[in-house]
C-alpha cells in the first residue's frame, strides 16, 4: 500500500507541477493577481507531495519491504539502519526521486522567503521552477519508478555494493544534489528576467543568496565525493579527473564565475548579459552532469543503446532546456541595456578576467570530457585523462590564482594597479620566501616550489585584504577591531574563501610533490620504514561485522623507536554480493596522514601492504570547507537579509487588487 | 551521485574479472632496479587499463592493468626506450591505450582548445572594452557646450551664500 500510495503522491505532484508551470505565466503576463496568486501554494503543495512520495520510498527502504524491485535490488535486512536510509539514494531511481525532492524545497522556499520580490517576478520565476519539475517527474514516472513492484516478493534483498556502504554515501550525494539543483533557481530567474525582458541590480540581489547556497553545497559535496574516494578506494588518490568528476566540477566552476559576475552586476549593473548566460550555462551544466554521468553515456556512446527510453528522454530534456534557455536568450537578451562602464584596470576588470580564466578552464574540463565520445562517433577510440587535464586545466588555474589576490583590493570603476602591487608587497616578499626555502630544501627549483609560493601568494593576499579594509597596521588596535567587526560580512567571505583556495593548493602540492609509497609483501612479525615512520606488522584477527567477514591486520607504528599508535587496515567480504572491499587504515599527523591498506594475502601467510605517508593532504579539503565557510558568511551579509532597496522594490510592483 | 557509477564500475570490473580487488602495483611486480622501476611507475601514470573507467593501469586493479604492467616492465627489461614502451602498446592496443593523447591532426582540436579559447576570450573583451570606451568618449564629445545663460545659472548656484 505505502509505495503505491508514493507513486500516486508523485503523479499529483506533476499534475500540480503542470498548473504552477502555466497558470502563474499567464498571470503575469496578464497582470491577473489571482491567477498570479496560484504560484505559492503551488509550490507548497508539490513540496508536500514530493516528500510524501520521497517518505514512502524511505519507509519501504526502512521496513526491508522487497516486493519493490529497487529496495530488493540495493537492499538487504542485515544492513546497518544508516545504510537502510541511504541506499534509498544509492541508485538511479531513488536519486532521481532525492533530486526532484530536492528540487520542490527550493521552490517552496523561494515562494516563502522569497517575499519582498515583486509578484510577477516571483510568479515567473516559480513557473519556470516547475517546468523543470515537470520534465523531472514525467522522467521518474516514465522511464525510472522507484516504486515498481515485482510479482513475487523475494524473502531477501540483493544488499548495497558494499563500496556505497559507508557515510560518505549519507553526505555526499544529497549535498552534491543540492548543488546542482541550487542553480536551478539562477536558471528560473536567468529565464524569468528574459520572459520579463527587464533585470536590474535588484534581481542580482536577488538570486544572489540561491546561488551561493547552490555553490557552498557544491563545494561541500565536491570535496566530500574526493575525500570519500581518497579513504575508500584504497590507493588514497583524492581527484582522477574522471568524467564523473569532471561533470560536478564543471557547474563548480561555471558556478565561480557566476558568484562573481552577479557581484558586478549587482554593485555596478555591468556585466548584465553575461550574467544571464552564465546562470543558463552553470544549470546546464548541472543538467549534463546529473543526466550524462546517470545514462551512462559519458563512458561510451553505446550505453545509450542499452536503455534507449531513457536515453531518449534524457537527450530530449538536455535540448529543451539548454537550447530552450539559449534560445530564449539569443531572441530576448539583445533588449536587456548594457549597463556601467569601467577602466580594464579596475574591480570590474578583475572580475571580468576571473570569468574569462574559470569559462576558459570550464571549456577545457568540458572539451576533455567530451572529445572522446566525438572521435568515438567518428570511428577513432581515444582516451583523455589526468595528463591531458594536469597539462590544460593545471597552468589556466595557476594564472588564474595568480591574479586572485590583486582583485578584492582594486577599487571600482578605475583601480591603480601600482598602489596595489605596493600593499600585495608584504604577500610577494612572502611568496618569494616561499619560493626560495623549498628551492634550498629540494635542492633545485621544481614544480613544488612554485606551487608553495603561490599558494603563500594567495594565502597572504586574503589576509592583506582584511588587513587593508582594517588598517590593522596604521590604526589602533580598538579602531581596528571595531572596524574589523564593521566590515561588511560579505568582504570577510570573500577573504575566506580566497584563503581557502590557497589552503587547497598548498594540501595538492603536498600530497602530490612530496608524498612517499612503500608496497612491500609483508609476514607477522615484519617491519618497514617509511620516511621518518616504522610499521611493524604485529598479526591478523578475523573479526565479524553486521553483514560481513572482515580479516584485520594490526600495524604498530613507531617514530624514532617511541610508539605512536596502532593502525588498522583491514579486508571485509560481503556475503550477499560475494564482494570485497578494502578498508584502509589513516593516521592524521598534523595536517599529513598516514594510510595503510591491505592487497591480497598470499598461500604463504605473507600479505600486500601499500603504506603511504601524505603530508598535508588534509588541507585540501580543510580548504574546501574554507571556501564554503566563506560563502556562509557571505551569504549571512545584511544586504541580502534586508533586501533590496525600497525603490526597485516599488518600481514594477503588481499590487494585487483587494 | 558523481562517485557512485565510478565505484560501482570498478566493482562491476572485479566481477568480470572474477578477481577479488587488491592494490594496483604488486610487490611481486616491483622491479629490483629502482631507475628502471620509477620509469615504469611514470610510464604506468599514462597509460589506460582499457576494461576500466578512465584509470591508468598503475591505479587500477583489473587483471587486464596487471598483464600490462608486467607488459612495460618486461620492455624495459628487455632494454626499450620509454618511447618504444609506448609505441609497442600504441601498436598492440591502438591510441585509446594512451590517457594523454598524442598531438595529431584529430587532437588537435582538443590541444589547441584551451589557449584558443583564452586567446578569442581575452580578444572579444578586449574588442568590446575599446567599442564601449569609444562609445561613450563620442557620447561625452557630442555633449554641447554649456550656453551662456546655463553659465549664469550654475554661477548663481555655486555662489557661496552669505550669512
Amino acid at each position: 500500500m505505502i509505495p503505491e500510495l508514493g507513486h500516486y503522491a508523485l503523479v499529483l505532484a506533476l499534475a500540480i507541477a503542470l498548473v504552477q508551470s502555466t497558470v502563474p505565466l499567464y498571470g503575469a503576463r496578464m497582470r491577473d493577481a489571482v491567477l498570479i496568486r496560484v504560484a505559492e501554494p503551488a509550490a507548497l503543495a508539490q513540496f508536500a507531495f514530493v516528500a510524501f512520495s520521497f517518505a514512502a520510498l524511505v519507509g519501504c527502504y526502512v521496513t526491508s519491504d522487497f516486493s519493490v524491485a529497487t529496495v530488493f535490488e540495493n537492499s538487504h535486512s542485515t544492513m546497518p539502519l544508516i545504510y537502510k536510509f541511504t541506499s534509498v539514494w544509492g541508485n538511479h531511481e531513488g536519486s532521481m526521486l532525492l533530486w526532484v525532492l530536492i528540487l520542490a524545497v527550493f521552490g517552496a522556499l523561494v515562494a516563502a522567503f522569497g517575499r519582498n520580490m515583486p509578484a510577477t517576478l516571483k510568479a515567473t520565476v516559480l513557473a519556470v521552477q516547475s517546468w523543470v519539475a515537470s520534465a523531472f517527474y514525467l522522467f521518474i514516472l516514465v522511464t525510472s519508478n522507484p516504486f515498481l513492484r515485482l510479482p513475487e516478493a523475494p524473502f531477501e534483498g540483493r544488499d548495497l555494493n558494499p563500496i556505497l556502504q559507508d557515510f560518505g554515501l549519507a553526505v555526499h550525494p544529497p549535498m552534491l544534489y543540492v548543488g546542482y539543483v541550487g542553480f536551478s533557481i539562477s536558471f528560473s530567474f536567468a529565464i524569468a528576467a528574459l520572459i520579463e525582458g527587464r533585470i536590474d541590480a535588484a534581481w542580482a540581489r536577488w538570486v544572489r543568496p540561491w546561488t551561493l547556497v547552490a555553490w557552498i553545497f557544491l563545494t561541500l559535496g565536491i570535496a566530500m565525493g574526493s575525500f570519500w574516494a581518497y579513504y575508500t578506494l584504497g590507493w588514497g588518490g583524492w581527484w582522477y579527473w574522471d568524467p564523473v568528476e569532471n561533470a560536478s566540477f564543471m557547474p563548480w566552476l561555471a558556478g565561480t564565475a557566476l558568484l562573481h559576475s552577479a557581484l558586478v552586476m549587482e554593485k555596478r549593473e555591468a556585466l548584465k548579459i553575461w550574467t544571464i548566460l552564465l546562470a543558463i550555462l552553470t544549470f546546464s551544466l548541472s543538467l549534463i552532469g546529473t543526466f550524462l554521468v546517470r545514462s551512462g553515456v559519458i563512458t561510451s556512446v553505446h550505453a545509450f543503446a542499452s536503455d534507449p527510453t531513457r536515453g531518449v528522454f534524457i537527450l530530449a530534456i538536455l535540448v529543451l532546456f539548454i537550447g530552450g534557455g539559449l534560445a530564449l536568450y539569443a531572441w530576448r537578451a539583445p533588449l536587456l541595456k548594457a549597463g556601467g562602464l569601467f577602466a580594464p584596470i579596475s574591480r570590474e576588470g578583475a572580475l571580468v578576467l576571473n570569468n574569462l580564466f574559470l569559462t576558459v578552464a570550464c571549456a577545457t574540463v568540458f572539451f576533455g570530457t567530451i572529445y572522446p565520445l566525438v572521435t568515438e562517433a567518428f570511428g577513432t577510440k581515444i582516451s583523455v585523462g589526468a595528463p591531458f587535464f594536469n597539462l590544460t586545466f593545471g597552468p589556466l588555474f595557476a594564472l588564474l590564482l595568480a591574479v586572485v589576490p590583486f582583485g578584492p583590493l582594486l577599487a571600482w570603476k578605475r583601480g591603480d594597479l601600482q598602489g596595489v602591487m605596493q600593499r600585495l608587497t608584504a604577500a610577494f616578499v612572502l611568496a618569494l620566501v616561499g619560493i626560495t626555502a623549498v628551492c634550498i630544501v629540494e635542492g633545485r627549483p621544481v614544480l613544488a616550489a612554485f606551487g608553495v609560493g603561490l599558494a603563500g601568494f594567495v594565502i597572504a593576499g586574503a589576509i592583506t585584504d582584511i588587513v587593508e579594509r582594517t588598517g590593522m597596521w596604521r590604526a589602533p588596535f580598538p579602531v581596528a577591531t571595531r572596524r574589523a567587526i564593521g566590515l561588511p560580512r560579505s568582504a570577510w567571505g570573500a577573504a575566506f574563501a580566497h584563503l581557502g583556495l590557497g589552503i587547497s593548493l598548498l594540501g595538492v602540492v603536498g600530497e602530490t610533490q612530496w608524498g612517499s609509497e612503500q608496497i612491500v609483501s609483508l609476514r607477522p612479525g615484519d617491519k618497514v620504514a617509511l620516511r621518518h615512520y616504522e610499521f611493524t606488522f604485529d598479526r591478523t584477527v578475523p573479526r565479524t561485522g553486521p553483514n560481513y567477514q572482515e580479516l584485520v591486520a594490526q600495524f604498530t607504528v613507531r617514530r624514532n623507536g617511541e610508539m605512536i599508535g596502532v593502525m588498522q587496515p583491514s579486508k571485509r567480504s560481503f556475503p550477499a554480493r560475494e564482494m570485497t572491499t578494502t578498508e584502509a587504515a589513516l593516521m592524521t599527523r598534523g595536517f599529513g596522514q598516514l594510510y595503510v591498506s591491505l592487497g591480497e594475502a598470499a598461500a604463504d601467510g605473507a600479505i600486500a601492504v601499500r603504506l603511504y605517508h601524505k603530508p598535508l593532504v588534509l588541507m585540501i579539503w580543510l580548504g574546501c570547507v574554507v571556501m564554503a565557510f566563506g560563502g556562509a558568511l557571505s551569504l549571512s551579509d545584511r544586504r541580502l537579509r534586508v533586501g533590496a532597496p525600497k525603490p526597485a522594490r516599488s518600481r514594477a510592483v503588481l499590487q494585487p487588487a483587494e | 551521485m558523481a562517485w557512485f557509477l565510478r565505484l560501482a564500475f570498478i566493482v562491476v570490473a572485479f566481477a568480470i574479472g572474477g578477481a577479488t580487488p587488491s592494490l594496483a602495483v604488486q610487490p611481486d611486480e616491483i622491479l629490483p632496479d629502482p631507475a628502471l622501476e620509477a620509469r615504469a611507475r611514470a610510464l604506468s601514470h599514462d597509460l589506460r587499463c582499457m576494461v576500466c573507467q578512465n584509470q591508468s593501469i598503475d591505479d587500477s586493479e583489473a587483471p587486464l592493468a596487471h598483464d600490462l604492467r608486467v607488459l612495460v616492465r618486461d620492455r624495459l627489461k628487455a632494454g626499450d626506450s620509454d618511447r618504444e614502451v609506448i609505441d609497442f602498446l600504441v601498436a598492440r592496443y591502438g591510441e585509446f591505450v594512451l590517457l594523454r593523447p598524442r598531438f595529431e591532426w584529430h587532437t588537435a582540436p582538443l590541444w589547441l582548445a584551451p589557449i584558443g579559447l583564452l586567446l578569442v576570450g581575452a580578444a572579444t573583451l578586449g574588442a568590446a572594452l575599446r567599442r564601449r570606451r569609444r562609445a561613450a568618449s563620442a557620447r561625452v564629445e557630442t555633449v554641447a557646450p554649456l550656453s551662456d545663460s546655463e553659465r549664469a545659472r550654475i554661477a548663481e548656484l555655486t555662489r557661496p551664500s552669505g550669512p
